[in-house]
């Protein structure tokens, strides 16, 4: 079976930042492998590692600084990778779904994967819909939040779990080929070995543009605006002890005195 | 005019509270234009559209078709309203049942979606929705035109209370049987485990702060001193430092406790949803910008492997 999984690569954000406008200024940001993906991708290596899976190929939405990112994810043990990026998306802000998911569906008609493994959500805009759209637009079937999966597919049938709020979960089938958004928590991603970081920096990287993938430029409109940036205002009274370690914890100790924890 | 159809969320068979905040935000779209406010009940059981007849909704629509939940009855059954009641905005829960079919509608609808928001409002043309993003470190607000899928967060409105008379209509769906892909087969809880954290007075609670397996130690030490329980955030209990059992949050566990002391916890919103109610919280962290300060009645802004050591000697 091939399994192709997203790669994104997110932007972090340093203590102390500053909005300009409705940007983060540039100099406390850095940049991360999007958390969920990474449990996407060892997910998906276990299944290499187990014979169920041929083939890992991965797809990073992104310019050509993530590359970076993309060796991570080579590294730890996915077989090759794609990267597309066209210049109509330096100035286009990915916030609505439907231009991600229409990139994702080139891809995927391109490889024609029997299984797509994505994160849950994207640590830094936090949305959460990209994998579910993507599975309606390709015809795939899907199920959302994974924290297990099974790895046998028997007659073609994905079994896993799906967390629920509360402490539930709940057992689905899904037929393949299908799109998993998988959860934090689902395995223990790796860490990339000295040699997968070698084998990495030979693995095939292949980059595409829009007219690669035959996407028309036209379609890349984004129907959401980001029109404001700011922190949101604190409605906490907080009272915030700082400095001498010796002094906090005195004060503290002093406050659990008086709530009766501490005799 | 701005009609709402929201879809009303419950499982195995409880009616869940962020219904009712969807019938307070979708009454306030529809009021704010002269707008009708429908509801629609998919699969839910025959008291939940009596239960869920509050002040401020036109009609409510019940879907009966199959027992558990599954997404792709919901995103049919929403598209044959979408079709009938041509509704400017369609509201979900932001719920991970919610995230199973909203998008799918979207895709079907063609239409834009935007998820997880915290308020909204419209003049009947633009749409303005304020969402976080960074884990709650940023709010931002974002426009849009036109008619739009909509998910909301839970636990951040409140919940419309008045009775009110809707008319309660049956609607009758054709569902492509072909078309259901997945099927959900049962349930399972997670276990209380050794201890439950639910019934603690004193929680000390410990996240990703705490950066290695082995300084979990600390925070039992400390809690051994305060006589209090460990609970945990999400990634501890990821990285297997903890049993489930000990997560406070959406996925895990709801506390009340006298005290919680988050110790090197950010305060994503999964987390807070999960201890908000706690009556006095405690912080220890080292970034003034984390969400849990927000939350926090008293804060230690300071380095936990400095400050722990001193409050265990001074606690026994």
């Amino acid at each position: 079976m091939k399994v192709l999984v997203t790669v994104k690569e997110v932007t972090t954000i340093e203590d102390g930042f500053e909005i300009e406008g409705t940007k983060i200024s540039e100099k406390y940001l850095s940049t991360d492998l999007n958390e969920w993906d990474d449990y996407a991708i060892e997910e998906a290596v276990q299944l290499q590692e187990e014979g169920i899976a041929d083939e890992i190929v991965t797809v990073t939405i992104g310019p050509e600084e993530c590359e970076e990112t993309i060796r991570k994810a080579l590294a730890k043990g996915a077989n090759r990778a794609v990267r597309v990026w066209d210049d109509t998306l330096e100035d286009t802000d990915l916030l609505d779904v439907s231009i991600t998911s229409e990139i994702l569906r080139a891809v995927v008609e391109d490889e024609d994967p029997d299984l797509v493994l994505m994160g849950v959500q994207a640590a830094d805009d936090n949305f959460g819909a990209t994998g579910v759209f993507l599975a309606k637009d390709i015809g795939y079937n899907w199920a959302a939040v994974v924290n297990h999966l099974e790895h046998d597919f028997e007659d073609g049938v994905a079994t896993v779990r799906r967390e629920l709020e509360s402490g539930v979960e709940e057992y689905t089938d899904i037929e393949l080929p299908a799109v998993l958004t998988i959860q934090t928590g689902i395995n223990e991603p790796r860490y990339a070995s000295l040699r997968g970081i070698r084998q990495a920096q030979r693995k095939d990287l292949n980059c595409k543009d829009f007219v690669d993938l035959s996407i028309n430029k036209d379609s890349i409109e984004s129907r959401l605006s980001l029109t404001e940036m700011y922190e949101p205002e604190s409605e906490s009274d907080v009272v915030i002890w700082e400095g001498d370690a010796e002094k906090t914890a005195f004060q503290l100790s002093e406050l659990l005195r008086e709530k009766g924890v501490v005799g | 005019m701005t009609d709402i159809l929201a879809i009303m969320d419950h499982r195995r068979g409880e009616l869940r509270n962020v219904s009712y905040e969807l019938i307070t935000v979708g009454c306030q779209l529809a009021n704010e234009t002269d707008g009708k406010l429908h509801l629609a009940v998919i699969n839910g059981a025959k008291e939940f559209a009596e239960k869920l007849n509050r002040e401020g909704i036109d009609t409510i629509y019940t879907v009966d078709y199959g027992q558990e939940f599954n997404h792709d009855v919901y995103t049919q059954a929403i598209v044959q309203l979408y079709d009938t009641l041509a509704p400017k905005y369609i509201l979900t829960p932001n719920s991970v049942n919610g995230l199973d079919y909203a998008p799918a509608v979207a895709n079907q609808l063609e239409l834009p979606i935007v998820t997880d928001t915290i308020d909204l409002a419209t003049d009947g043309e633009t749409l303005i929705v304020t969402r976080e993003m960074y884990g709650g470190k940023i709010e931002t607000t974002i426009e849009l035109e036109g008619m739009a899928v909509v998910t909301i967060r839970g636990a951040k409105w409140p919940m419309e209370e008045n009775p009110g008379d809707a008319a309660i209509k049956p609607f009758d769906v054709e569902i492509d049987e072909g078309a259901l892909g997945t099927m959900v087969n049962g349930f399972k809880e997670i276990s209380g485990g050794d201890v439950d954290i639910s019934e603690a007075d004193v929680l000390v609670s410990v996240g990703r702060g705490i950066e290695q397996e082995e300084n979990i130690d600390l925070i039992h030490e400390l809690a051994d001193a305060l006589d209090a329980t460990v609970s945990a955030s999400r990634p501890i209990v990821d990285n297997g430092w903890l049993p489930k059992s000990r997560q406070v949050g959406q996925s895990g566990k709801i506390v009340t406790p006298d005290i919680y002391i988050a110790i090197g916890i950010s305060g994503a919103v999964q987390h807070v949803a999960g201890m908000k109610g706690s009556d006095t919280i405690i912080a220890i962290n080292t970034d003034p910008n984390a969400p849990i300060m927000d939350i926090a009645d008293y804060a230690i802004r300071g380095d936990l492997f400095e400050v722990i050591p001193k409050l265990i000697e001074l606690s026994k």
